[in-house]
């Protein structure tokens, strides 16, 4: 009878906590994240995440890895149908403002935020919105150069000082190629945002009128021209802009890392994938934005992680949004990413990169400092909602200008048209 | 000894039965609604119903799409739903066709969809012309009785087993800046040749790569075409004397037509809707020279900053018009062949 009772108590017990248990695993609220990677870092957030869920229990989050081009062409059809993932990592902000969830409301302490995130938020905010807080950058990015150094050495020509201008690297890029057989003098990633890194040191200024932007100016004609005649000089070979059409990004990583390029125009995110990939293969160098008339600013950028509006747990993003962007999560994730830090505190601070080689840290180094030479156009340029719109037109139209489909006037002329009339299909509303 | 042989015979018979009794006792089921209906709405009706599940099947699937396109084409904006999209009429259809010269898609508003128009053109009547002789001469070849025949009707019919997207990518690795070809050549004394930069090259690549991967399929409907041919009529023409060229001009061609014309519409209906492969092979590129009109939707629908699903639906209505053609033109020839 007593060993009944036993048994029965025991089963008593065991129900209860299996009960207990069901219900707190019911009550586990569960978060998508959809989120893309150029070098480590979905590994480095998978590992926060886990850090989170060690510390609430009643959230799961669920990181899905897709490539880049899923967030640039199928989220924003996802989004427009009202589907879509609790969080993203996201590079076109403008274009996505009117779908990021505004997380004021439920954030900790929303000055924190504005305080070392305040400038890039703006890029986050549909125009004429000043408050709202949608997520934090997950890295600042800068465009600039990437120097073969050894291909230098080999070559016995010097490199340009640290205030060279544009045409004095195409020259040493075109000698270097000559001597030792590379086959791309100067590669530039076949990018609008790239592209507009030259135009802004030419004089481009985008300026608004009537609320739309002016793409085409003397700046950007400057810059256009630069590049046609680098083609025909053989400073840049056809490979990259004339190889593919439209608005097809086409980068040049593979050929640098196969030290098949002299100078390769691209950006501060590159940094990690070269230090693992390259090792001492060859000696390779981050050097300054080379100068043009106007300036020697680079184009700024990033990717931010942000909340959307077809999440139905802002609480719990906002939870776990005040936990990785806190100065100590962000920290560790720019530390061991190699990122640039998005966050204004860390920046003044400095982030250590433990896990970089000496040339990854120096190549951080100078693309931190770009920072600070960032032409206020540049940041104009990449905050206007619009800026895409123009960077796809241009990318495209003077593509065709490259293989001599078209002229440069006539891709000028197109360029203002295609992005009139994306604007105003963009208006159109019933 | 003769029971024992018959085990594994019986055996063998016995999931057959089964599945036989479990088909009778399942239209056993069925029957007595089935007579129930037709009770209710007569013999005649009958034969609708059992046409009614591939009518569901197709309005679903094929049927509504293409009304939800062509309303699509008649809006514009950039919401998804067609609801929330205003109502704009002929207005893309009017901004595909603004031409100065058709000829010249300079002149064009929408220059890229005409780029695209030319591209296919081009694409397709070079893809016919080398698709229909290949495609012959393999099934000549293979008609013949030469060594090891069943292993050539495998390797030609292989690459059609192939996804395109393979088949793209594998030709790409061959004929990228340091790919196979360009070291063949290079080891031979050559140059390199950048393939995928000159417009002239890349249409060439897309039309052998497509030709290269869809000639077996071709290859196997001329070649029951040629199996068909009675061998009476080749004998007769031997004792005659003719000579060969006489006899594929005079017998084989006339009695192959059907089966040729056949190819040359199945070959031309999908040429016109080229992507997949030429889109992975050269994007597109050099410029626009192999931007097909299929490309042209998608892009402006799916790959431009501000997705234009009206622009790309009113390209999707033309496209699908002269498909339509090109089908009924398929039918009308097959329909003459058979009667």
């Amino acid at each position: 009878m007593r060993r009944t009772a036993w048994i029965a108590g025991c089963a008593l017990a065991l129900s209860i906590v299996g009960t207990v248990g069901f219900a707190s695993a019911q009550a586990q609220t569960t978060l998508r994240m959809m989120w893309y990677s150029d070098g480590n870092e979905g590994e480095v957030m998978n590992d926060l995440l886990r850090r989170f869920e060690d510390k609430n229990k009643d959230i799961k989050v669920v990181l899905d890895q897709v490539p880049f081009k899923a967030i640039n062409e199928t989220l924003p059809v996802q989004l427009a149908s009202g589907q879509g993932p609790d969080l993203a990592r996201v590079t076109d902000m403008g274009g996505l403002a009117p779908y990021l969830l505004d997380l004021r409301p439920h954030l900790k302490d929303a000055a924190y935020w504005e305080q070392n995130y305040g400038p890039f938020l703006e890029w986050m905010r549909v125009p004429g919105n000043t408050t709202a807080i949608p997520g934090y950058m997950t890295q600042l990015t800068v465009t600039g150069p990437f120097v073969n150094k050894t291909l230098f050495e080999q070559a016995g020509v010097a490199m340009p000082g640290a205030n060279a201008t544009w045409d004095d690297w195409a020259k040493a890029a075109k000698a270097v190629a000559d001597k030792v057989q590379a086959p791309f003098p100067v590669a530039f990633d076949r990018s609008g945002h790239r592209f507009f890194g030259l135009a802004v040191s030419q004089g481009a200024k985008m300026a608004e009128v009537n609320g739309e932007p002016q793409a085409v100016d003397e700046g950007f004609k400057r810059a256009a021209q630069l590049i046609v005649d680098w083609h025909k000089s053989g400073v840049m070979s056809k490979e990259l802009w004339g190889s593919v059409s439209g608005t097809a990004y086409r980068g040049a990583n593979e050929e640098f890392k196969n030290a098949q390029v002299v100078l390769y125009e691209s950006g501060s995110w590159q940094t990690a994938q070269f230090d693992k990939t390259i090792g001492d293969a060859f000696d390779w160098i981050a050097v300054p934005t080379p100068c043009g008339p106007a300036n020697c600013s680079a184009m700024p950028g990033g990717a931010a992680l942000v909340a959307l509006k077809t999440s139905t747990h802002p609480a719990e993003v906002a939870r776990l949004l005040d936990y990785l962007a806190s100065e100590e999560v962000a920290g560790e994730f720019y530390a061991r990413t190699l990122f640039v830090p998005g966050h204004i505190g860390l920046a003044k601070k400095g982030i250590t990169y433990t896990s970089a080689s000496p040339q990854a840290a120096a190549a951080l180094k100078v693309f931190g400092d770009a920072v600070g030479k960032l032409d206020p156009v540049a940041y104009h340029i990449q905050g206007d909602p619009n800026s895409r719109i123009v960077f796809n037109a241009a990318i495209s139209r003077l593509g065709q200008v490259v293989v001599n489909e078209t002229t440069l006037d006539e891709a000028y002329k197109r360029i203002t048209a295609d992005v009139a009339q994306q604007i105003a299909e963009r208006k159109k509303k019933q | 000894m003769t029971d024992m042989m018959r085990l594994p015979e019986a055996a063998a018979r016995r999931p057959a039965g089964l599945v036989a009794g479990g088909a009778q006792a399942l239209m056993r089921l069925t029957d007595p609604p089935m007579r129930a209906l037709q009770r209710l709405i007569g013999a005649a009706r009958m034969p609708y119903v059992f046409l009614l599940p591939n009518l569901v099947f197709f309005g679903l699937f094929v049927f509504l799409p293409i009304a939800i396109n062509i309303v699509f084409s008649m809006t514009g904006g950039t919401a998804l739903y067609p609801a929330e999209r205003p109502y704009v009429g002929a207005e893309q259809y009017a901004r595909l066709l603004d031409c100065g010269s058709y000829l010249d898609p300079g002149s064009c508003q929408e220059d890229l969809f005409w780029r695209g128009v030319g591209n296919t053109l081009t694409f397709t009547v070079f893809q016919m012309v080398a698709m229909v002789l290949f495609s012959l001469g393999t099934a000549l070849v293979l008609n013949r009785p030469i060594r090891a025949r069943g292993f050539f009707r495998a390797v030609y019919f292989f690459p059609v087993l192939l996804s395109p997207v393979v088949v793209a990518l594998i030709w790409k690795w061959i004929l990228q800046r340091d790919g196979l070809l360009n070291a063949a050549l290079t080891m031979a004394g050559g140059q390199k040749i950048l393939f995928f930069v000159d417009p002239g090259w890349a249409m060439f690549w897309s039309v052998f790569v497509s030709v290269w991967a869809h000639m077996g399929f071709y290859t196997l409907i001329l070649l029951a075409g040629l199996q068909a041919i009675p061998r009476d009529v080749y004998e007769a023409a031997e004792m005659d004397g003719t000579r060969p060229w006489r006899v594929f001009h005079r017998i084989t061609l006339p009695l192959l037509w059907p089966n040729l014309l056949v190819v040359l519409v199945l070959v031309l209906i999908r040429s016109v809707q080229v992507f997949d492969e030429v889109f992975v092979l050269t994007g597109g590129g050099p410029g626009t020279a192999t931007v097909m009109i299929v490309q042209y939707i998608y892009t402006t629908a799916f790959a431009n900053q501000v997705q234009n699903f009206g622009l790309a639906g009113a390209a999707s209505v033309l496209l699908g018009a002269v498909l339509f053609v090109l089908t009924m033109v398929q039918l009308f020839l097959t329909r003459r062949r058979s009667s």
